[in-house]
Order: C-alpha cells, then sequence, then structure tokens
C-alpha cells in the first residue's frame, strides 16, 4: 500500500514539473537574430504599423508628445485591468538596456528579459508574426526616442489570473506563429496580411474569443467582437456586415472619415492616425486583405 | 412591532408600480437633447460628404455647391448648442447616445476643442469656393477636428 503511494506522488512531481517544463518561458539566444543590423527607417515604419505609442504613450498625448513611451494607460478586461508599462529608453523604469534578442524574445515569445511571462493583453499572440530583420529595425528605431523615469505601473488583475506560471498553459493553447489567410494571395494581399495578423493586430479588438481569452479563427477571424472594457463593441470587418469598397476603405484609413462621413472615434482614431503616416500603398494592402475575408470559405 | 395595514402596503405599491418609469423608455421616446444633437452629426455629416465627394474625386468639383456646403459647415460649427448636452446624458445614464461621461467632466478642453472646429470650418468656407485645391487642403485639419472629439468623448460602437 505505501509502495503505491510513493509511485503515486513521484509520477504526480513528475507530470508537475513535465508541465512547468513544457510552459515555461521561452526564448531564444542572440543566435535568432544573428548578422541583422537594424535600420532605423525602417524601425519607424514598423514602430507606426504596429502601433506602439498608442497604447505606451501617457494618456491623452498628442503630436511629439506620443513618441514619450512612459505607459500608463489602462485597460480594462474580463481577466483584470492591466497598465500598459514604460517602454521609453529610461535604463532603469524603461527598456534602454534592452538587447535586440531581449526585444525579440518579448515580442515572438511573450518573455521578459528576466524569463517572465508577460500578459497576452500584450499583443504578442500577433506578434508573433513579425520578421526577424523588422525586430532588428524596431530595436533600431526605439533607441532613438527619448528616456522616461515615470515607473511603470503594477496590473490590476486578481487570483487567478495573476499566476503568471499559468500564462504558459494558455501559450500552448493559443500562441501560434503561422498565418491566419492561407491560400493564394496576391503581393498586396500579403503585404496586407503582414499588416493585418502581425504589426497591426487587428484581430486583438475585431475578432472574437474564446473563455480563455484565445482569439478565435476560422470564420470568427476578424467578425466583431465585444468591447472587452464593457462598452460597446468593435465592429465585424467581414461581408456582408462590412460593405465598404477598397476605395472607402483606405479613405477611412487615411482621413477618418466613413462612407456616410462619420469619423473614426474611440481607439480606432489613434490606428488611423498611424495608418494615415504609413505609405498608401500599405493602407490599399490592407484592404485588399480584408476584402479577402470572410475565412473558411 | 408595529403592523402595516394591508390597505396603507398596497396603496404604497400602487404608487410604486405607477410611478415608475417603463422599461426601455428611452428606445420608445428618444431624449430630444439627444435626437437633437445626433441630427446635428447628422446635418455636419451631410455637408461634409458633397466637399468629401469632391475631394475623393467622386463627384465634379462644383465652386457653388462646395462654397455653400463649407459655410453650413462654418454655421453649424458656430451655433451656440450647449443645451443639447444636458447632464445626465450620458452612455452610462441613458440608451441611445455613445457620448462618454468624460464629456462632462472637461467642459473646458470640449470648449477648446470646438474652437478648433470652428477655426477649420471657417478655413474651409475660405477654401472651399476657391478651387478644388484648397478644398483638398482644408479637409484634413477639419477631419482632424472632428476626429480629435471623437476621440476623447465618443464611445466604439
Amino acid at each position: 500500500m505505501r509502495r503505491w503511494f510513493v509511485r503515486l506522488l513521484i509520477l504526480a512531481v513528475i507530470v508537475i514539473a513535465l508541465g512547468l517544463w513544457i510552459t515555461r518561458p521561452r526564448s531564444d539566444g542572440a543566435e535568432a537574430l544573428a548578422g541583422l543590423t537594424g535600420d532605423v527607417t525602417r524601425g519607424e515604419a514598423v514602430f507606426t504599423a504596429a502601433g506602439c505609442a498608442s497604447c505606451h504613450m501617457a494618456e491623452g498625448a498628442s503630436d511629439e508628445a506620443r513618441l514619450v513611451l512612459t505607459g500608463g494607460q489602462r485597460f480594462a478586461s474580463p481577466f483584470g485591468t492591466f497598465t500598459a508599462p514604460n517602454i521609453s529608453q529610461d535604463p532603469d523604469q524603461g527598456i534602454g538596456t534592452w538587447s535586440a534578442p531581449d526585444l525579440w524574445n518579448a515580442l515572438h515569445h511573450g518573455t521578459s528579459p528576466q524569463g517572465r511571462h508577460y500578459y497576452p493583453a500584450f499583443p504578442y499572440a500577433s506578434y508573433i508574426r513579425m520578421e526577424p530583420q523588422q525586430v532588428a529595425d524596431l530595436h533600431a528605431y526605439l533607441a532613438t526616442l527619448p528616456a522616461d523615469p515615470t515607473p511603470s505601473q503594477p496590473h490590476d488583475v486578481p487570483f487567478p489570473f495573476n499566476i503568471r506560471t499559468a500564462l504558459g498553459g494558455w501559450k500552448l493553447l493559443f500562441l501560434r506563429d503561422g498565418w491566419v489567410m492561407q491560400g493564394d494571395l496576391n503581393e498586396a494581399e500579403q503585404r496586407g496580411r503582414v499588416l493585418v495578423e502581425a504589426l497591426g493586430h487587428c484581430a486583438e479588438c475585431h475578432s472574437p474569443r474564446n473563455a480563455l481569452g484565445g482569439l478565435k479563427t476560422g470564420a470568427d477571424w476578424l467578425s466583431g467582437a465585444p468591447n472587452p472594457a464593457g462598452r460597446g463593441s468593435f465592429p465585424d470587418l467581414t461581408p456582408p456586415e462590412m460593405s465598404w469598397s477598397e476605395a472607402e476603405l483606405v479613405e477611412y484609413f487615411t482621413s477618418g472619415f466613413t462612407p456616410e462621413f462619420d469619423m473614426a472615434g474611440g481607439h480606432m482614431s489613434h490606428v488611423v492616425q498611424n495608418l494615415a503616416q504609413l505609405p498608401e500603398s500599405d493602407r490599399a494592402a490592407i484592404a485588399a486583405y480584408l476584402k479577402r475575408l470572410p475565412l473558411g470559405q | 412591532m408595529p403592523t402595516i395595514r394591508p390597505l396603507a402596503l398596497g396603496l404604497g405599491l400602487a404608487v410604486a408600480v405607477v410611478s415608475a418609469p417603463p422599461l426601455h423608455a428611452q428606445d420608445a421616446m428618444p431624449n430630444p437633447a439627444v435626437k437633437a444633437r445626433q441630427s446635428l452629426m447628422t446635418l455636419f455629416a451631410f455637408n461634409l460628404g458633397t466637399l468629401g465627394a469632391m475631394a475623393q474625386g467622386n463627384m465634379e468639383y462644383d465652386a457653388t455647391a462646395a462654397g455653400a456646403a463649407a459655410n453650413n459647415l462654418m454655421a453649424l460649427s458656430h451655433l451656440d448648442l450647449a443645451a443639447l448636452w444636458p447632464e445626465g446624458t450620458d452612455a452610462d445614464s441613458i440608451d441611445g447616445t455613445r457620448a462618454l461621461p468624460d464629456l462632462w467632466a472637461n467642459f473646458p478642453d470640449v470648449t477648446t476643442k470646438i474652437a478648433a472646429l470652428q477655426t477649420a470650418t471657417t478655413a474651409m468656407a475660405d477654401a472651399a469656393g476657391t478651387d478644388l485645391a484648397g478644398l483638398q487642403g482644408a479637409m484634413g485639419p477639419l477631419g482632424a477636428a472632428c476626429g480629435a472629439c471623437h476621440q476623447a468623448y465618443r464611445a466604439s460602437e
């Protein structure tokens, strides 16, 4: 009898250890970006398309102040309220000491330089699709931005979601680096896929999530979702609800005007502000991608 | 322990039932202030539509029509319509509006943003009737003025 108990105990320890090992925070060494040199100009385009400033600037910042990535904006969700951290170049409060591989591990694996899991409010489930070169470029551009000594504020996340170890399980279930839209895509649609699925992280708001907060794909992809902050919802981007022409979409991404001459509001106005800075061909590429929806047909 | 008389109890209940507002009263009869401000936005959008269609090349440039639309926008932006945003008509208090409570907490900023809108509509009124390039140039700042308020004070759909 006692022997069985000991065996069971050993088995339990092995299972737990195996579980912790499987769900450990992943990271790559410097070889992930070996031989790559970051380009500041290209990095600025990555920064703009990825909308870094929209979440990491101070609440209500405008113009040049948008580039001071002091953090502090709060994002409510069913799992708690997340506060964007300081990602300015401050060596102590920001990410001034980060190497390019550190940035890669954050964006690709959702892992901090200290080897901790980040919460997926930081949209690494989308950024995982970024190319190593894009990360190297972004790292070069971030290094040109100002430092700010404001300390990052803690997230307000209750039990059980405050157990970061469990995020390894979330990643195991939902973190995928392949493209969601498959099949034959022309050049514009492929560029649109980079902008929508990786950098622009559109699905983080516009796709519904399952009970554990994983993004639904297939026909649900970009089909609209309730606002996790509790007020209103994010529009469905699939037909027939999304009926705008490609030209109308490009106009919206440029000026913020809808075909009815309503104006983008809320967080989407930040997105439009970013998209308006990209080349027109990029805005057209996003429109081309959206016109291939819905998936799974 | 005092007893509550059945008659008094019944009367109290009856009063409570009669005085309670019907469910979804706002759906049946929109708040007149909300209705009025949404109509104001429709008027903005309609006149913007004329200018936008010309700016985007979807309608042939017509100096008279453009000038009329731009003058309308300028007039609309100069109306004193503070009464359309009474206290208690934010999205947390009533249905049928996306106006955020922050609007009522930041009146000085709202006033600044309205002044920026007036500057933009005045620039458009000066430019729209002159030529297409002028109209197109005034469109960006005008859109930005609209967007500034929607970004801060209107909820997602």
